[in-house]
């Protein structure tokens, strides 16, 4: 029965939100759940851990920034100077005023690309990457609760009896 | 539930504005610069900037309205309240610049009619040629139209929420959305106008279209450092039960939002003018290099830094300690923003002392003694606030 894994469809975000309350409390591992937008409130339920994209994001602000400073540093003080407006160019910190609109896009362009590629990445879902979902109608107006039973210790009928008194319309087994 | 001011605050208020009595006596008496032009910069710098954080509160309070928004509804008292200090903010702003008209003070260069007359020595061509707008009558035209029309919404918006409260239903409600448009049209034209008149006239030759919205970004960020401030002060006294830590975010949001927003704009007005290098336009930034180099590029990046680095990540805004540190910090330094819009142009160097201290603290003193006896006349709670259930739920 180890690959057994049960499909709970929903057709209301706050009913499900409910159910996996009520789940939980029994002590069920939810794995997943599908739906097709964020479910607010769902991620400490199921005990979905606080994503660390934020963090992925300041990373690469943070190397926007510095690859901006050097590259500025070095083309038009070291490598090049340029005379524009008769401002100075002999030292880094009498032109940094006009490096920092170059270094604030460039920090977003780095934060901004680097977190989408990061989280294409990590989901898996590259263009031509293959769907993983379960249910398409989960992508319209439907909700998948993805349960397994080998996490929970309990059998699968006791599962779809706790299922079906959380209201879920079907309750399929794959 | 109601709002007791207690005694120990009432005394501390007391005292702080006894020490701004005495800075101020003794500063004027001992004040050796040209018709005490030092005083009545202070009376300027700090009856502006308390003024302002009411002010911001109000127009804080006016977009809340027009947006019907239900996240601020549990603190909506706290923001009424800081507005209601804006009749005596203005009320002193009136007393200063009817100073100026008497010429007790030369804050306002162009307020001395020589500069207008071709046969004096001081004629001054370029004054005279903004004679148009920059002339007395008209000024305390607009400069009475601003305070009249602000003061009237502040009172407005006070009696609806108070009305509300006994009636409930929804008209005072939707009469509200009306209003707030017609406030922030208003205020969107005026705070620019203003700052115009009142601040950057005093460099009368320099002019930037910036201006405008760099002054009202920092009346908007003063006011949400001390809603914030204040919100928390409120709840750890327990007046404000229904505040979670949601509210909180939501309010360490705005002073991280609107900090980078004032930042911008300090930005792009240096920027521009450092670029374009026009000698019309470096005089206003070569007086603040040449004689407040530290102070005027440390308060940026205190300004700036600190929000950024400590706000930004989520479980720092809802760290009430982190909002205490870098809302105090950032008070003081948007308190300095107004300082060096107002001392460069007037006094021309550096002058800090007791009396800038003493009457910082007066004004303070003043400003929380009013915004908390405000809070007394109303319950903290709003009552019958069609969003309020809504608010109390809020969850992040």
């Amino acid at each position: 029965m180890a690959d057994k894994v049960i499909y709970a469809t929903y057709d209301d975000d706050t009913v499900l939100l409910e159910g996996a309350k009520k789940l939980v409390a029994k002590g069920v591992h939810i794995r997943d759940v599908f739906s097709p937008f964020p479910i607010h409130g769902i991620d400490p339920v199921i005990g979905v851990k606080q994503t660390r994209l934020a963090i992925c994001a300041f990373i690469y602000g943070l190397i926007g920034l510095s690859l901006a400073l050097v590259g500025m540093y070095y083309f038009m003080i070291v490598d090049w100077p340029m005379n524009i407006g008769g401002k100075p160019n002999d030292f880094f910190y009498q032109n940094i005023p006009a490096f920092i609109p170059i270094t604030f896009e460039f920090t977003v362009l780095l934060a901004a690309h680097g977190m989408a590629l990061t989280y294409f990445l990590r989901n898996w879902t590259l263009p031509g990457v293959e769907a993983r979902n379960p249910y398409p109608y989960t992508t319209d107006d439907k909700f998948v609760m993805e349960i397994h039973p080998a996490d929970n210790h309990v059998t699968v009928d006791e599962l779809s009896q706790m299922l079906n008194e959380t209201g879920s319309i079907l309750i399929e087994e794959r | 539930m109601d709002f007791i001011f207690s005694k120990r605050a009432k005394i501390t208020f007391s005292i702080l504005m006894l020490i701004g009595v005495i800075a101020m006596i003794f500063g004027f008496m001992n004040d050796q610069t040209d018709h005490h032009n030092r005083f009545w910069a202070n009376i300027f710098i700090n009856g502006f900037f308390f003024f302002a954080i009411s002010l911001g509160a109000l127009f804080f309070l006016a977009l809340q309205y027009a947006t019907e928004a239900s996240y601020m509804v549990v603190v909506k008292r706290v923001i009424e309240g800081t507005s209601q200090f804006i009749y005596i903010g203005a009320a002193i702003l009136i007393v200063f610049f009817l100073a100026g008209t008497f010429h007790w003070h030369h804050i306002y260069h162009w307020m001395d009619p020589e500069v207008y007359n071709p046969d004096s020595d001081h004629y001054d061509a370029i004054i005279a040629g903004k004679a148009a707008y920059l002339n007395q009558p008209f000024f305390w035209i607009r400069t009475l139209a601003y305070l009249g029309v602000w003061c009237y919404f502040a009172y407005l918006f006070r009696k609806r929420s108070l009305m509300e409260d006994e009636l409930g239903g929804t008209k005072t409600h939707f009469k509200n959305i009306t209003s707030a448009a017609i406030f922030l049209v208003f205020f969107a034209f005026t705070s620019s106008t203003a700052s115009w008149d009142w601040i950057m006239s005093i460099d009368t030759h320099w002019f930037s279209t910036l201006f405008g919205w760099y002054v009202f970004s920092g009346i908007w960020v003063s006011a949400m450092i001390f809603l914030v401030l204040v919100t928390i002060y409120l709840k750890g006294k327990g007046f404000l039960p229904a505040v979670n830590k949601s509210h909180i975010h939501d309010l360490g949001k705005w002073m991280f939002a609107i900090s980078f927003l004032w930042s911008y704009l300090w930005f792009s007005q240096f920027e521009l003018i450092w670029y374009s290098n026009i000698p019309e336009e470096v005089t206003y930034y070569i007086t603040r290099i040449e004689h407040f180099k530290w102070l005027f590029f440390g308060i940026f990046f205190m300004n700036f830094v600190f929000p950024m680095v400590i706000l930004m990540a989520r479980d720092a805004k809802r760290t009430i300690g982190y909002l205490i540190v870098v809302g105090l910090i950032i008070f003081v330094g948007h308190w300095f923003d107004v300082y060096l819009m107002v001392v460069p142009g007037t006094l021309g160097e550096l002058h800090f002392g007791f009396m800038e201290i003493g009457m910082f603290l007066g004004f303070l003193g003043l400003f929380l003694y009013v915004v908390f006896n405000a809070f007394t006349k109303a319950p903290m709670m709003v009552k019958n606030h069609p969003y309020l259930e809504e608010s109390k739920h809020l969850h992040i």
